[in-house]
């Protein structure tokens, strides 16, 4: 500029720190939970809270960088004075509140959730949700065995359907989706938790590729008119299978992996790195097996992505190890 | 000091975003969601793109400006906000110097004179001036369409001068922000890879920052500033520089004008490259030294465009051969008689923060603890600025006041003429980057190759159709590309990637003319002829 | 925003029938024709302004449905193009309604009702008939409906033609030839007459009626007919009294809801009135579908002008300036009626800048459902005005401080509103004197099933069970009564034992059961109870939105439960079925996230437990 002194010399450094402007926290509110008495922010959730003190609060559709959509409910709770459990994930806590955690009304309802979940859908590949089966004696076998698995869940209409005979449970069980080199979807794992549509949505992505269709128990995720992905408005952020809980979608070198038997969790290291395309500077996570990136992966409480990349950050890591096959 | 004045938080929480010269939908995605909290949040986005980009469909208002127009739209927003009384006087006179010579400056740049130079109607650019200078907090971010160009550093000033007009700078959720193209673009300029400038932005030629390091270094610094990359171009021409080092890069095909560039490599008396790859460039080279994959297969840090300063990390051994960059230079030292020691990166780090007060206060641990640190970080107390500038806002104000740069409207150097009749402008597209070195590595379902990208209109006048190859040629060259039909195109723009240049090399086509205070070439403004082949 | 289209482009039969709700498209980049003088260099699309318009879809999806019997693929895209809708929304949107269909479809189909009010008469019988004559898959000219709420003249059909008009009328559908008549004849299928109405309103002419006393007596299309019954009257005083008297009167009467939660509709208006955030909304629900209700289609019908009236006065008392009518997809003539009052309203200055001549901006909306039950759930309703998927919204933040389009708005049942004259005119003392001191005012009863005198019935607040079925006539043929469902499918079946339970709000809930909706429905020994129980499983299988797990998982394991027990095939034992049983039903109504959920067990499990609709051998009782 055409202050030389300004152009030679850094800025001096000012007085007071840069700050953002100071929000109005409302006066912490008194609650109850399990006949504990605390104080909370009453902007914070019932599971915030719960978390806080240390009450392990199961949750499948709940993720820290997506709006909750409350909609699994496996993290009911219950609340004095409402005629109905409430979701620990979106409620917000207000002055007076008695909660308990772990009644039995809680405890049946989490765990008929869970058996409904285990008998509908294959939780082969969801950890997570297998750990909230046993922890909640659930027994998603009482309800009959599985009905065999249906072709046309996609095409499937509002209204009437064919009355079941009951002597099997229906599943959601259907043909996997590959229709593209980078993702891979197995609805018959989709335990419809909104999470792929919050991120691919307003949340994250603000693509739209995918949606939830139909109603009811034939309720999906679908791409508009059900076409292929390569055909849909996806951009291959990953975002979707970088939140889904139950390895519905999932990368396809994953995927690939696993049906060759090769996929090895436990002798995979997980290191934090910065990506090395645009200047926006987002963290990945390399998932490394045998010296070879096998999944990339953003931590969520990084104020950069909160969890989210783009196809480059997700995929562009190729060609780092293209080199490794080819000695020089 | 050169970064972008905010953080990403901020902009989710600003009233009005001017997005100039940049698709950072695509070149910038992660950054588009944060902008998008602040769209979905009520802030206005105008969008200021010769093209109608993927992120100018976001707009409220998208001003399809005619390309190295930039400086005349600027100049006539500014004059709108003065002749309507919206600047911010208190503002002004606390902390700027220069407005009443800016004010005559930009007196010619009317509404209508702006309309006639740019294309866009002039009630949408008032709009625009009147949204931005009336919000509480507004911010201007950009990308390679302002920096591309002749007059890369006119077009830059004419921007930071509608942040002082209004006083959107130096305060929460204001302020003038540029999208770092490559992920260590800001670090690189922090560590002092600038032809002018030691790490932490310290003037080579100020004595005191230069004797600081070559007490530290044991060694002299040459007093005066050295060769852009430009420079080193012309340079090579005259002879003057005969020996060149590349790290990480691919100049033979990210230089525009390419053939130029290939001459001017190969009459080198020696060329080394350092690269992870045998890139075109490496294999001119009479010595290539493989090198580690700096963000996974090495230790350091990177600096993004919030000026976070970040770790990166070592996930996996390089190939057989390949050493990390460090190693390499402190192996080549030894061969020079100098002895670093072991090569470590934090320990160089630790160097860098008794030199450069900026950074000072970045431990590693702190890095860690963190997940990155935003400088100036001053001591280890120090949390990093959130934002820059906050003294011009303190009473009294804190250090030099900051001058208006008036800039005059200087269209792009290669005019139109009937033999060369379109303007090919370039840019990237989402899946891919840069010259492919590294994107070529995965097969993305949404790549559709190279592109010469035209109009409907033009299509339809020229009588080629989607997927036909066509010739296109500059006054530096003639590639053949498939035509895409686009309709964010208008009549007279072409547009092409750098992404696929051992297909189709763009840089055959762009010119080479460069702003002499950046060394940025014209990539934005090129003239060419599209032709049917047979 | 950067949406992708794929798929064919819009024929102009497309666009033209898209065009005639949404106008012509202004830009290229909104669907329309390219003009580089205008958008060459700058257009305003796209922004916050563009997508501001989502609301319009469900409106826009009614066009091209109305005019193709399907959604064309071309249509939706340009939809999607025209309101800045990505695809996918629009396609999960499309898929959620039962009424738009995403596949060909014939032009004209007739919808059956196959449920409960209607299958007991004949409905189920025909539809199996129809599946023999004309086939059920999808190219077939008729389907399966859930209730069409036209139960007082079961068994019923609705006949939709699309095509550049559309023709569309519910009637009776006495035979399998009446399907082939209706698809014929399309347009002469619905008695419009006043005697249709008083067929279907029994007490016609009964001195005391305060709210039906217009229906069939009063032209509904005459705005004249209206004011010379005392019209308009209670809207003349409520301006001249002011919004907080009118309030305070409403309060005063203790008028509670009447779309079966009752909630004080004097709290609701306060509570919006109140609100700082602006605009309010007023909104009516007319999705009526809980099955066995046909209140507020006769009401409509018969009545709109008292309707509009109430909702003029709502909007006055709540500040709203928007009032929407919501009214269910399957109520064609209903909505042609209260479109034209609505008009003839504005015309007349009762609605628009100045209503009344005074500073009292007001104006009505009709919105359109298109087949789900679960819209007339107050927030699955707002999504659908919105444009959206209707999927509840968790409660709170509630309707009156977030509501449609995140304002403050009073939701009201339309038998709550044609309520509110009578109290502004009458006073709201003297409504509280009407009914009990506990459920004031006068109730509409929807008495369908084996009674000799089906149809719709007014009463104040107070008679017993029987005192009603006394008045549609009794059982009919005089057969003893094997179960009343009460509150429709959401509501709870009782035995003959429960017929002096007073109908109020105070007396139902003391006896374990509901008043609802105000459904009344009677099952003669005749009936398979198994059978009605598999429908109502069946039904909210259908029209559970899909959200939650206990509803949408839930609503599937109680239908195969029950199934299993009608075919005599328990696991297990019959003993551990209703144990199970009795879980599911207490997950889905403790932890579903709305009241679809919570009740889509209750009239279920009332029947196993106190009815013994399934013996425990599994044969059939």
């Amino acid at each position: 500029m055409s202050d030389e002194s300004y152009w030679f010399k850094p800025p001096p450094r000012a007085r007071e720190l840069p700050m953002a402007p100071v929000r109005d926290e409302p006066p912490p509110v008194e609650i109850t939970i399990d006949g504990r008495v605390l104080f909370a922010s009453s902007n914070a959730t019932i599971l915030e809270v719960c978390r806080s003190i240390g009450i392990d609060t199961p949750t499948l559709c709940y993720l820290e960088n997506l709006t909750p959509v409350n909609v699994c409910r496996v993290c009911v709770v219950e609340l004095a004075g409402s005629r109905t459990l409430v979701p620990a994930c979106s409620r917000r806590v207000e002055a007076g509140m008695v909660i308990l955690t772990d009644s039995p009304r809680v405890r049946l309802s989490r765990r008929m959730v869970l058996e409904f979940l285990g008998s509908s859908v294959d939780l082969s590949t969801a950890p997570q949700a297998k750990g909230y089966l046993a922890r909640y004696e659930a027994a998603p076998t009482r309800y009959g065995p599985p009905a065999p698995p249906a072709n046309a869940r996609d095409a499937r209409e509002p209204g009437h359907h064919h009355a079941p005979e009951g002597n099997t449970s229906e599943t959601v069980a259907q043909p996997t989706k590959i229709d593209n080199d980078l993702y891979v979807r197995d609805y018959s794992k989709c335990i419809l938790c909104f999470k792929c549509v919050e991120a691919c949505g307003t949340d994250a992505q603000n693509t739209f590729a995918i949606t939830v269709a139909g109603r009811g128990f034939d309720a999906r995720i679908s791409t508009e008119l059900n076409v292929p992905l390569p055909d849909s408005a996806c951009v291959y952020c990953g975002n979707c299978i970088g939140v889904c809980p139950t390895g519905a979608l999932m990368f396809k070198s994953e995927y690939d992996m696993r049906k060759a038997g090769t996929w090895n969790e436990p002798a995979q290291t997980q290191t934090d790195t910065i990506c090395s395309y645009c200047g926006v500077g987002c963290t990945l996570t390399l998932h490394v097996q045998d010296n070879t990136i096998v999944k990339v992966t953003s931590p969520m409480d990084v104020s950069v992505t909160q969890g989210h990349l783009c196809i480059k950050g997700r995929f562009g890591f190729e060609h780092v190890q293209n080199r490794h096959d080819e000695p020089k | 000091m050169g970064g972008g004045t905010n953080s990403y938080q901020e902009i989710e929480e600003t009233d009005a975003i001017l997005l100039w010269g940049s698709n950072a939908r695509e070149t910038h995605p992660i950054f588009f969601h944060h902008l998008l909290k602040g769209v979905h949040s009520g802030a206005k986005l105008y969008a200021i793109d010769p093209r109608r980009t993927s992120s100018a469909q976001w707009a409220d208002s998208w001003l399809g400006l005619d390309i190295g127009s930039d400086i005349a739209l600027a100049n006539a927003v500014g004059r709108e906000i003065i002749a309507a009384g919206l600047q911010h006087k208190e503002f002004i006179g606390h902390a700027t110097t220069g407005f009443e010579e800016y004010k005559r400056a930009v007196e010619p740049y009317t509404l209508e004179y702006a309309e006639r130079e740019t294309g866009v109607p002039a009630n949408v650019i008032r709009e625009m001036a009147h949204t931005y200078a009336k919000a509480k907090t507004g911010m201007i971010c950009w990308t390679l369409g302002i920096t591309e160009h002749h007059n890369a550093v006119d077009n830059v000033l004419s921007l930071v001068n509608l942040a002082l007009l209004t006083g959107k700078v130096g305060r929460y959720a204001c302020g003038l922000n540029p999208l770092r193209g490559q992920n260590n673009v800001q670090g690189g300029g922090d560590m002092g890879a600038l032809p002018d400038r030691l790490p932490g932005f310290q003037h080579v030629e100020v004595d005191e920052y230069r004797q600081k390091f070559e007490k530290h270094w044991g060694t002299t610094i040459p007093p005066k500033r050295g060769k852009n990359l430009t420079q080193m171009f012309e340079a090579m021409a005259t002879k003057e520089l005969r020996g060149l080092y590349v790290i990480g890069e691919n100049p033979l095909q990210s230089e525009a004008d390419q053939h130029h560039a290939k001459r001017m490599l190969e009459g080198l008396d020696l060329m080394i490259v350092q690269d992870i790859f045998l890139t075109r460039t490496a294999e001119l080279a009479h010595v290539v030294l493989p090198a580690a994959a700096a963000w996974c297969e090495s230790e350091g840090t990177v600096t993004n465009s919030e000026r976070r300063v970040q770790r990166v990390r070592k996930a996996m051994e390089p190939p057989k051969g390949a050493r990390d960059d460090i190693g390499i230079l402190f192996e080549l030292a030894k061969r020079m008689g100098r002895d670093w020691g072991v090569p470590n990166a934090e320990t160089i780090w630790n160097e860098l923060r008794v030199l450069s007060p900026v950074h000072a206060g970045m431990s590693y641990a702190r890095l860690e603890a963190a997940k990155g640190l935003q400088w100036p970080c001053y001591d280890e107390a120090h949390p990093g600025e959130l934002f820059l500038h906050s003294r011009l806002w303190e009473q009294p104000l804190t250090g030099p006041r900051v001058a208006f740069n008036p800039v005059e409207h200087d269209p792009p150097v290669e005019k139109l003429t009937p033999e060369y009749p379109f303007r090919l402008t370039t840019g990237r597209r989402l899946s891919d980057y840069n010259t492919g070195v590294q994107t070529a590595g995965y097969d993305s379902p949404l790549r559709r190759r190279e592109s010469l990208d035209l109009c409907p209109e033009d299509a339809e006048r020229l009588g080629v159709c989607e997927g036909e190859v066509v010739s296109v040629s500059s006054r530096r060259g003639t590639v053949d590309v498939a035509v895409r039909v686009d309709d964010s195109l208008r009549p007279g723009m072409t547009f092409m990637t750098l992404h696929f240049q051992d297909e189709v090399a763009t840089n055959f086509l762009t010119i080479d003319a460069t702003d002499p205070k950046s060394g940025t070439a014209e990539f934005k403004a090129a003239a060419v002829r599209v032709e049917r082949r047979g | 925003m950067d949406l992708h289209f794929h798929g064919p482009d819009p024929t102009p039969e497309e666009r033209a029938a898209v065009d005639s709700v949404l106008g012509p498209a202004v830009s290229a980049w909104a669907g329309g024709v390219r003009d580089l003088n205008t958008e060459g260099h700058s257009t305003r699309l796209g922004g916050h302004e563009a997508r501001s318009r989502r609301d319009l879809l469900l409106p826009a999806l009614h066009a091209a449905q109305n005019r193709f019997g399907w959604v064309p693929p071309g249509a939706m895209k340009y939809i999607c193009r025209r309101l800045f809708v990505p695809p996918a929304e629009a396609h999960g949107v499309a898929t959620f309604y039962h009424l738009y269909s995403v596949t060909p479809r014939p032009l004209a189909v007739v919808h059956v009702c196959d449920d409960i009010a209607c299958r007991i008469v004949g409905g189920e019988a025909l539809c199996e008939q129809l599946e023999e004559s004309h086939g059920h898959d999808m190219n077939a000219p008729w389907r399966r409906s859930p209730c069409l709420g036209q139960c007082e003249r079961a068994p019923a059909a609705l006949v939709i033609a699309a095509g550049e008009v559309l023709r569309a009328g519910s009637f009776t559908l006495r035979n399998a030839e009446g399907v082939s008549a209706a698809l014929a004849n399309p347009a002469a299928q619905e008695d419009v007459s006043l005697d249709a109405l008083r067929r279907s309103t029994p007490q016609f002419g009964t001195p005391g009626l305060r709210l039906i006393q217009r229906i069939g007596r009063v032209d509904p299309q005459s705005l004249e007919a209206y004011r010379a019954t005392r019209g308009y009257e209670a809207l003349r005083k409520a301006v001249a009294l002011g919004a907080e008297a009118v309030i305070r009167e409403v309060t005063v009467s203790k008028l509670m809801g009447r779309g079966g939660a009752a909630f004080p509709t004097g709290r609701k208006w306060d509570a919006v009135a109140k609100a700082p955030v602006r605009p309010h909304y007023l909104v009516c629900n007319a999705d009526e579908s809980e099955p066995g209700t046909f209140k507020d289609r006769l009401v409509m019908e018969g009545d709109p002008f008292a309707l509009v009236e109430g909702m003029t006065i709502a909007g006055f008392a709540t500040a709203s300036e928007k009032g929407y009518l919501y009214i269910r997809g399957e109520y064609p003539l209903a909505a042609q009626r209260m479109q034209s009052a609505i008009d003839t309203a504005r015309a007349a200055g009762l609605l628009g800048k100045n209503v009344m001549g005074v500073n009292f901006a007001f104006d009505i909306e009709i919105r359109r459902g298109a087949g789900a039950y679960i819209c007339g759930e107050e927030t699955a309703l707002f999504n659908s005005i919105e444009g959206k998927r209707g999927e509840p919204r968790n409660k709170p933040p509630f309707p009156v401080h977030v509501g449609l389009f995140g304002k403050p708005t009073a939701i009201n049942n339309v038998e709550t509103l044609v309520n509110v004259p009578l109290i502004i005119r009458e006073g709201g003392e003297a409504f509280a004197g009407i009914g009990t001191s506990g459920s004031t005012g006068p109730k509409l009863f929807c008495v369908s099933g084996h009674v000799e005198r089906s149809g719709l019935y007014e009463l104040p607040f107070g008679p017993t069970l029987r005192d009603v079925i006394s008045l549609a006539g009794g059982v009919r043929g005089g057969k003893p009564i094997r179960a009343i469902l009460l509150g429709g499918a959401a509501g709870v079946f009782v035995g003959p034992d429960k017929l002096d339970m007073p109908l109020t709000f105070e007396g139902t809930r003391a006896a374990g059961a509901t008043l609802g909706s105000g459904v009344i429905m009677v099952f003669d020994e005749s009936v398979d109870l198994a059978d009605i129980l598999g429908r109502i499983a069946g039904f909210f299988r259908d029209e559970s939105c899909g959200q939650c797990v206990p509803c949408r998982v839930g609503t599937v394991r109680q239908e195969e439960l029950l199934q299993r027990l009608r075919a005599g095939a328990p696991i297990g034992s019959y003993e551990a079925e209703i144990a199970l049983f009795k879980e599911i039903a207490q997950v889905m109504r403790d932890a579903s996230i709305c009241g679809l959920g919570q009740t889509a067990a209750n009239a279920i499990e009332s029947a196993l437990i106190t009815l013994n609709p399934v013996p425990r051998n599994g044969s059939r009782s």
